[in-house]
């Protein structure tokens, strides 16, 4: 897929210096602004506690700002949604097909109605002999990939993933990977993912947002400029050590400053 | 199979070959272990229980024991046996009341579980009233519930109904809160309104907490009938097997004492071995419980 350069993307959503301070007075979140775009893979990269979380869920609308503004393109709010979360958090007690029909059951639509969008999803992700399991009888992977098929079933405008491989065993992890980017090409899905894996994210990302803690705060973006589809290539392409690099250089100074901080 | 020790370069012939065992010795030990306990699990229960019959019917005749005082097992068939017009329509009574304070319970227990998890307001109002209830013995409250209820029919069902609508409130109570705070995130970005959250979230992960509360729920009920009898004493055509056991009582009948004591008990494992099915068939295909180990 062609994908436009970033100034001709629609825009999607605006974060304004947005802070957020939990009870207590710790920062969790200080001075974020971020731009998304139509089409971007954003990466927010970073330590426990630097608030890539809480960004999220301030994204998503499960709490507000205590500071600064989150404004969406349209005006219409958070109500456009996919969320992966770490873990595959299905419905036990539902079969695949009915876990990922559950965005279009919260709107009121009959399963009869979109049945066919359900088993395309599912096909996308490699699932559609398993329609109608139920997740026990699913690997930790498979798992993954009903929960992804639920975020894109509805075709939402952005997709938010909280560490969805942390708990994944590293091949897997690469496959997953592989295939998160097949879907985004095949979607053409907007995606900001939160992982602490330097690798993941410039494996994954055109633009990724470091971010250090006490307080959470973004302290670098970096933009990757290889283009999409990557594979195998991309993985051992030297730009891919270069930036690598350069990330886990400046994650391990803001750790170093912070522990001379205490 | 015991196969005798060969070479290497045998058994690479043999796996070659395919003779080779499929199922080693070890798999085949194991094998051999899970089909022994899977009737010793039932042969065991009832060889103990036949000894145990057994003996006691040879105390009373070795001791040479009066059967007003303990009668032999035989005795006691025969009595049920004879009895059975008068027995089975108490029992009837008695299962009248034990499954219908059941059904009231279940349906008040989780219908008061529900409006609990939908304000707080009403849990803080009404929970030490259930807490009150179920701490107080119930036959301390049984002789007051006969005075003011006229139907004695009632009284009992009400009686049953207290001790056995607890536990299913507290389990279902428990259940409808302990849904995973991801999906009741998920739900609320998917902006799921309340209705929507109770029916599709809050009750599914409550069922295993429920069917919990079921089953100690349905033995409690059978109690509550039995010992709610006791207290309203009075007997008469409607009356249960608890009247039964002290009518028996008054007359010096102890063979029927005892015949009307294994109604109840057979009862109780029924109501006890139906709602185990009933959660075993709910949970089967996805709760951890139900789940049998590869």
């Amino acid at each position: 897929m062609v994908v436009a350069p970033m100034g001709e993307r629609a825009p999607i959503l605006h974060m304004r210096e947005v802070d957020k301070t939990f009870n207590g007075g710790i920062v969790a979140l200080e001075h974020m602004s971020l731009d998304v775009n139509e089409g971007d893979f954003i990466s927010l990269l970073g330590p426990s506690g630097c608030g890539k979380s809480t960004a999220l869920r301030l994204i998503a609308g499960l709490m507000p700002p205590t500071a600064g503004r989150i404004e969406w393109e349209g005006g219409q709010g958070a109500d456009d949604l996919g969320v992966v979360f770490q873990e595959p958090t299905l419905m036990p007690w539902a079969t695949v097909e009915k876990n990922v029909f559950l965005p279009f059951r919260l709107r009121g639509q009959s399963f009869g109605k979109v049945r066919d969008r359900i088993h395309e999803v599912l096909a996308l992700v490699g699932l559609e002999k398993f329609h109608k399991s139920y997740p026990r009888e699913l690997s930790g992977g498979m798992k993954m990939r009903v929960s992804i098929a639920r975020a894109l079933v509805t075709n939402p405008r952005l997709i938010l993933m909280d560490e969805p491989f942390a708990a994944l065993d590293e091949i897997t992890r690469q496959k997953l990977n592989d295939d998160l980017l097949s879907l985004k090409a095949k979607t053409g899905a907007t995606v900001i993912f939160v992982t602490h894996s330097v690798f993941e994210s410039v494996f994954l990302s055109d633009r990724i947002l470091i971010m250090a803690a006490r307080p959470g705060r973004v302290i670098r973006e970096i933009t990757v400029d290889a283009p999409y589809p990557r594979g195998i290539d991309w993985r051992t392409a030297p730009e891919y050590g270069v930036i690598a690099r350069e990330a886990s250089a400046t994650l391990h100074g803001a750790l170093a400053q912070t522990e001379a901080a205490e | 199979m015991t196969a005798p020790d060969i070479g290497l370069e045998e058994r690479r012939q043999k796996a070659q070959s395919g003779s080779a065992p499929l199922i080693d010795a070890d798999e085949q030990r194991r094998a051999r272990r899970r089909r022994n306990e899977e009737i010793a699990k039932y042969a065991i229960p009832i060889a103990v229980m036949t000894l145990a019959i057994w003996y006691w019917d040879r105390l009373v005749v070795w001791n040479e024991i009066e059967p007003y005082i303990l009668p032999r097992p035989g005795l006691v068939l025969s009595t049920l046996i004879e009895d059975w017009g008068t027995l089975s329509q108490s029992l009837l009574v008695t299962l009248q009341i034990t499954g219908f304070a059941l059904a009231v319970a279940v349906v008040g227990g989780v219908g008061l579980a529900v409006i609990f998890s939908l304000s707080r307001f009403a849990e803080m109002s009404f929970s030490p009233f259930a807490v009150i209830l179920q701490v107080t013995p119930i036959v301390s409250i049984a002789p007051l519930i006969f005075i003011y209820i006229e139907s004695r029919m009632v009284g009992l069902l009400m009686c049953a109904w207290i001790v056995a609508f607890f536990p299913i409130l507290a389990n279902t109570t428990l259940g409808l809160k302990s849904a995973d705070h991801n999906l009741r995130d998920l739900f609320t970005i998917y902006r799921a309104n309340r209705w929507q959250r109770l029916v599709h979230l809050q009750l599914p992960s409550a069922l295993p907490y429920f069917l919990g509360g079921l089953k100690i729920a349905g033995g409690l009920a059978l109690i509550g009938a039995v010992v709610a009898e006791y207290v309203a004493g009075t007997g008469g055509i409607g009356s249960g097997l608890a009247f039964r056991i002290l009518e028996a009582g008054y007359r010096l009948q102890i063979p029927r004492m005892f015949a009307a004591l294994i109604l109840i008990a057979i009862t109780g494992v029924i109501i006890y071995a139906t709602t185990s099915l009933i959660a075993h068939l709910a949970l089967r295909k996805w709760h951890e419980s139900a789940l049998k180990r590869e």
